[in-house]
């Protein structure tokens, strides 16, 4: 249920978003949610429906998906994070915290751990449209 | 557009009266020894108390409370399990024993990641054990978390001093509080650090010698807190208190 603190960084950031830009009515939120932190949409959807405020009472969330595309700064060799290759106890540790994937996952050219997250690492607000 | 993360920050320390970040200049002068033997002391004079390792690279206080075997509960975020009457979080709990060759950017994300998932609820004290140095994690607790104070840890050497006075310099231009300076593993007189750390209107909190016992305790919290080490930094505590 981590997804629960994450739905909360939501709600709590579309609020102090809509406060700031002045909406009366948060009416749609497009969320990116990349595939390294393996967030579980259904659990995210859920808790994200339970924790709408009064002026979030009819929005819209759009979730995306993101491949979590890796890059190695030693050899440069480019590949997307699979979770079904990666035992399940480092898959929930990098649920956890997705810089973990730099304990456990190695560049598979070089075998380097020195790699960039080019995207799809966690989750993150594209936009927030609402009623002024 | 935004990181969600950031927004929760505040909400999830709420229910923290003090948090105190114990960082130094230098590696090797005894921040994790003093984060964690505080925080015993502390909880030991029944207040509810929080460690927090934020040294990600080179996590080391599960080895001086003698951490083994235990693991987060998961409930709409992470609960930090208890332990030696502490509410204890590291990284080491997915890191496990392997090394995390992390980069500045990384030590950023993990450090919010955590920050915004780690449900502490009620402390009077949060200690944080920082990494060593200016960069990445303390630019982060001094950006996200703006109650945060300071706690400076030196040695009598002019070298970890040199890199100290740096903090201060930094921390003072900020204006984030500092608490005040401990001088550990004082090996002869000297009034050096104090006057420094005086001279630039901070507290001098005191010294604690260098104490030839202390490696043996580690992992031994009881032996720990029996320690010379632990006396003299019970009694720079009491002038933490509220």
């Amino acid at each position: 249920m981590h997804e629960w603190a994450l739905a909360e960084a939501v709600i709590s950031t579309v609020s102090q978003i809509a406060e700031k830009e002045g909406l009366k009515e948060v009416a749609e939120v497009e969320i990116k949610v990349g595939e390294l932190q393996q967030i579980e949409l259904d659990i995210l959807e859920f808790a994200l429906s339970q924790l709408k405020t009064l002026k979030l009472k009819n929005v819209k969330f759009h979730i995306k998906t993101v491949k979590a595309e890796l890059k190695c700064r030693v050899c440069g060799q480019k590949w997307i994070f699979r979770k079904e290759k990666i035992d399940e106890e480092i898959a929930e540790a990098i649920h956890f915290v997705p810089e973990i994937a730099h304990t456990y996952i190695k560049c598979p050219k070089c075998g380097s751990p020195d790699f960039e997250i080019l995207k799809g690492r966690g989750i993150w607000l594209e936009s927030v449209k609402g009623l002024r | 557009m935004a990181d969600p993360r950031i927004g929760i920050i505040e909400e999830r320390l709420k229910g923290v009266n003090r948090i105190v970040a114990v960082s130094s200049g230098k590696g090797g002068v005894g921040k994790s020894l003093i984060a964690s033997t505080l925080a015993l002391t502390l909880a030991r004079r029944n207040y509810k108390v929080g460690l927090f390792d934020l040294d990600f690279t080179s996590p080391s206080t599960h080895v001086i409370l003698g951490v083994e075997g235990l693991q987060p509960k998961e409930e709409k975020g992470i609960i930090p399990p208890q332990i030696h009457g502490l509410k204890y979080m590291s990284i080491v709990y997915y890191s496990g024993e392997y090394a995390s060759p992390l980069r500045g950017a990384d030590v950023s994300n993990a450090l919010i990641e955590l920050l915004a998932i780690t449900r502490w609820n009620n402390l009077d004290f949060l200690i944080i054990d920082m990494p060593p140095g200016i960069s990445d994690a303390t630019l982060d607790i001094i950006r996200l978390v703006k109650r945060i104070k300071f706690l400076i840890v030196t040695t009598p050497s002019r070298l970890a001093f040199e890199t100290v006075r740096k903090l201060i310099d930094l921390l003072s231009e900020l204006r984030i509080p500092i608490m005040g300076v401990v001088e550990n593993m004082k090996m002869k007189e000297s009034q050096f650090i104090q006057q420094q750390v005086e001279d630039r209107g901070i507290t001098f909190l005191g010294e604690i010698p260098f104490d030839t016992e202390l490696e043996e305790a580690i992992g031994n919290v009881n032996k720990l807190l029996a320690t010379q080490f632990s006396e003299k930094l019970g009694e720079i505590a009491k002038n933490l208190e509220p």
